[in-house]
């Protein structure tokens, strides 16, 4: 999936007074993700969402489809470093930093983050993509690029978290065409404490569920009692 | 109430070289279905190509299960939908859209289609020709692409069929024939479907002359669901505030006076 939807959202103090209540009936955990043009917008947003009752901030630094700040923090050692640090101190919930692929080296930004002290790390974001049509020689996106996500992606994110849980203490998020309860375990194997599902609700709202039910039934295959006993277990030939 | 599920194609017509008809089995779709809603269908049994196609809905048979729609072969994943066989399954979350036609209190409406975006419109017309009187205008390039002409004269009182270059029907577009109309036939209401200038002209006409008019907006969607956001519209605002809604969750049917089209 190619897209240049960019972050529609309705802002944070909108978030807070009319989703949040919504989103607390359900028994799940609450991870607000939080964008800023400026580093002052990420620790403003932060700021705000510190006084309310959700259970994490995941920051995002890594949106491929925003010109102005968002990505350009996101690929830099000092980038990363400097907006998790300024975010850290206004925010005492849980802060997870999501990275961009779009790097030379992945674990330079996933060490930044953690030297600033994040608690988690997310990866990985979408790719800088382009695609043309041939016929009137353009761009299809308006935008001209996008991001690109969907299980095209997936076995370069799993290379990722693989080479960032390697190289970080704190826990890894992994993100990138999961679709399946396999694609799930495989970033376990990886590395990751836990993955995270885009793209692949929008080809199925219920694919989380499915996803799920598989990895229970992998689970069950393997006789294995405890999840967290295969996380970061792959063997390198 | 959209769910997901597996319908059985009963039945693939081609109506066109690159136009196909599907009658489709499916109780929970046909049961809750209503005129101006579309289904999101998986194309191919793999994940190749990636997201569902929203298609709009063409014809819903309650009392007998089904389901039709209609589609143009254009791309990669209507090509890969086109292949499946009468007898195999087809995974389909619908149907999706909370808005939809509503004809209200309208007596005397017209319906106006073009090209491959009439097909919405023949639900509409089938359910109320009963009760009201129902002037279609329908618009095409040209004769080759002239369709459905027989099942829209059932369910009109009147049919105007026109194509761009005078080779069927009357000479001209659509809307002309509508608004020529409207002086003698008075129109309580308009609902449209088609490419985006004739509903740009459509929603001029209907909203300078204040005839309660919805248009039915096609949109390329990913997830249908109203949860990616690539699909919105821009609605008319009082004042200098921006506000979008979204085709697949707020639509695809909407009051033209509250869009910016």
């Amino acid at each position: 999936m190619l897209n240049s939807i960019g972050l529609q959202n309705p802002g944070v103090d909108y978030v807070i007074e009319h989703y949040l209540p919504k989103l607390k009936k359900y028994d799940t955990a609450i991870i607000v993700n939080a964008i800023g043009n400026t580093i002052e917008d990420y620790v403003e947003v932060c700021r705000r969402l510190n006084d309310t009752d959700i259970d994490g901030v995941e920051l995002n630094l890594s949106c491929p489809n925003v010109h102005s700040g968002c990505m350009a923090f996101g690929v830099t050692y000092e980038g990363v470093k400097e907006v998790t640090s300024a975010v850290r101190k206004v925010l005492d919930k849980p802060l997870i930093v999501k990275l961009s692929p779009n790097v030379t080296d992945i674990t330079v930004t996933a060490r930044a983050a953690e030297d600033a002290g994040a608690d988690g790390i997310s990866l990985i974001n979408a790719f800088t993509a382009m695609v043309i049509d041939i016929e009137k020689r353009r761009p299809v996106l308006g935008n001209n690029t996008g991001g690109l996500s969907g299980p095209g992606i997936r076995p370069i994110a799993v290379r990722m978290t693989y080479d960032v849980a390697k190289t970080v203490k704190i826990p890894v998020l992994g993100i990138g065409g999961i679709v399946t309860g396999s694609d799930a375990i495989e970033f376990m194997l990886a590395g990751a404490t836990a993955v995270s599902i885009g793209a692949g609700n929008f080809y199925s709202p219920d694919t989380s569920i499915k996803v799920i039910k598989e990895i229970e039934d992998y689970l069950g295959k393997h006789d294995i009692d405890d999840i967290n006993s295969i996380i970061g277990t792959v063997k390198m030939n | 109430m959209a769910v997901n599920t597996q319908v059985k194609l009963l039945k693939k017509e081609k109506l066109k070289e690159d136009v196909m008809k599907f009658t489709c089995l499916t109780p929970e779709i046909a049961s809750t279905a209503v005129p101006g809603q579309f289904i999101e269908i998986k194309v191919s049994k793999t994940f190749e190509p990636f997201l569902r196609r929203p298609i709009s809905i063409f014809n819903i048979e309650k009392d007998k299960n089904l389901i039709e729609f209609i589609f143009q072969i254009k791309g990669r994943g209507t090509s890969f939908l086109s292949e499946v066989e009468e007898g195999e399954y087809i995974d389909v979350v619908g149907p999706l859209g909370d808005g939809v036609f509503n004809i209200k209190q309208c007596k005397n409406i017209a319906i106006i289609g073009g090209g491959i975006g009439i097909f919405p419109l023949y639900e509409l017309a089938k359910e109320n020709i009963d009760n009201i009187s129902i002037n279609t205008y329908l618009g095409f390039r040209s004769k080759q692409f002239v369709l459905l002409e027989e099942e829209f004269k059932k369910v009109s009182t009147k049919l105007i069929i026109s194509t761009d270059d005078g080779t069927y029907g009357n000479n001209g577009y659509a809307i002309d024939y509508l608004k020529s109309d409207f002086d003698k036939l008075n129109f309580d209401g308009i609902f449209a479907c088609g490419p985006l200038p004739m509903l740009q002209k459509v929603k001029e006409f209907a909203d300078s002359k204040n005839i309660y008019c919805q248009l039915s907006l096609e949109q390329r969607m990913a997830c249908g669901i109203g949860a990616c956001m690539g699909c919105s519209v821009k609605l008319n605002t009082n004042n200098d505030t921006i506000q979008y809604a979204r085709v697949c969750k707020n639509g695809p049917v909407f009051e033209s006076n509250k869009i910016d089209i």
